[in-house]
């Protein structure tokens, strides 16, 4: 039972569109696999068209195939899809006013928590220095010292 | 005291975007056709299909463009509230039967009633993609250039026909 539940997850994971288009010439096939693959299906919004089984995926997959056909260039279709649907039909999208955001933020986080980091650093440093404890070197009156060095000598008896 | 007031600040700006985002419905996607002239189609008549119907001939009206499918469940509790807004005879509304058979529309319009001025018929889902549909019911308010000053994804509620629709319809019948 185990096992079978098992390889039912496994079929589960092959999960592809059940109508791929075959198109005669092998050029426009390969552009009919990368650009289903960087379109979004609206209805099931984490699946690519290619990947996707809702009405609205066979029907964009046709759309694709047929625009293909025609000969249309990659971003002519890309075009026409993001006219109808917005930049969320793209799975990578373009670089302008509105997505900026979406790119950018990753790389300010990183920076914003290198600078945190930093001067997290430097602080400890000022406040280790502050208390006198600087470059591991220990300043302690002779008094101390003293105490010290008598301490050593009576443990090396032992 | 900076030391509480740094993370209580950080807290706070983070609970304020998380609350946004619970607020935000992912199904809402922005059209792109807000202030865009309607796209062209020419599609046949649901009721006579010799006939067809382009925007065009709708030049000089406001009216609304209502997708919807017998097979659509959420089209069914919308459809009470289109009948009423149809009864108030404030503006035209255009059915958009999409991706359905046509007998199958034709017996949903008979049992539940017709809201619509006419359908037209869309079986491949082609006028869909121009209009960018993904999510059966949607609505449309075109304006009498013919051009889209509204969509609506998902079932109009009573609320929105009246805070959103008719104010809406008004304000865009009074322009010339």
């Amino acid at each position: 039972m185990k096992y079978l539940i098992f390889v039912f997850f496994l079929i589960c994971q092959i999960s592809y569109a059940l109508d791929a288009r075959q198109l005669a010439d092998p050029k426009q096939q390969e552009n009919y696999e990368l650009l289903t693959k960087e379109l979004r299906c609206l209805v099931c919004q984490n699946q690519t068209i290619a990947d996707s089984n809702a009405e609205l995926a066979f029907d964009l997959r046709r759309q694709v195939s047929e625009m293909l056909e025609q000969g249309k260039s990659n971003d002519e279709i890309i075009q026409f899809m993001t006219d109808r649907y917005g930049d969320f039909v793209l799975y990578k999208p373009a670089f302008k006013g509105k997505t900026l955001l979406l790119w950018i933020a990753p790389g300010a986080f990183l920076v914003l928590g290198l600078i945190v980091v930093y001067i997290f650093i430097r602080q400890k440093r000022a406040l280790r220095s502050e208390q006198g404890v600087s470059n591991n070197e220990l300043k302690l009156d002779s008094e101390k010292q003293n105490k010290i060095r008598r301490l050593l000598e009576k443990g090396d008896q032992f | 005291m900076l030391k509480y007031i740094i993370p209580l600040v950080l807290f706070t700006i983070m609970a304020v975007f998380l609350g946004i985002g619970l607020k935000l419905n992912p199904s809402d996607i922005p059209s792109p056709f807000i202030n865009k002239p309607t796209p062209i189609f020419k599609a046949t008549k649901l009721e006579k299909p010799e006939e067809t119907l382009s925007p065009a001939d709708l030049k000089g009206q406001v009216w609304l463009l209502n997708v919807w499918a017998s097979w659509c469940v959420s089209c069914r509790s919308e459809h009470p509230v289109l009948n009423s807004l149809a009864n108030k005879k404030v503006v035209t509304i255009i059915g958009l039967n999409y991706k359905d058979e046509p007998t199958d529309a034709k017996k949903w319009l008979a049992t539940l009633g017709n809201p619509y001025n006419t359908s037209i018929t869309d079986q491949e889902g082609r006028i869909g993609i121009d209009y960018g549909v993904y999510g059966v019911p949607e609505t449309f308010v075109i304006d009498k250039k013919g051009v889209i000053r509204h969509k609506q994804t998902g079932p109009v509620t009573e609320q929105d026909v009246k805070n959103i629709l008719l104010p809406l319809i008004a304000k865009l019948q009074a322009e010339s």
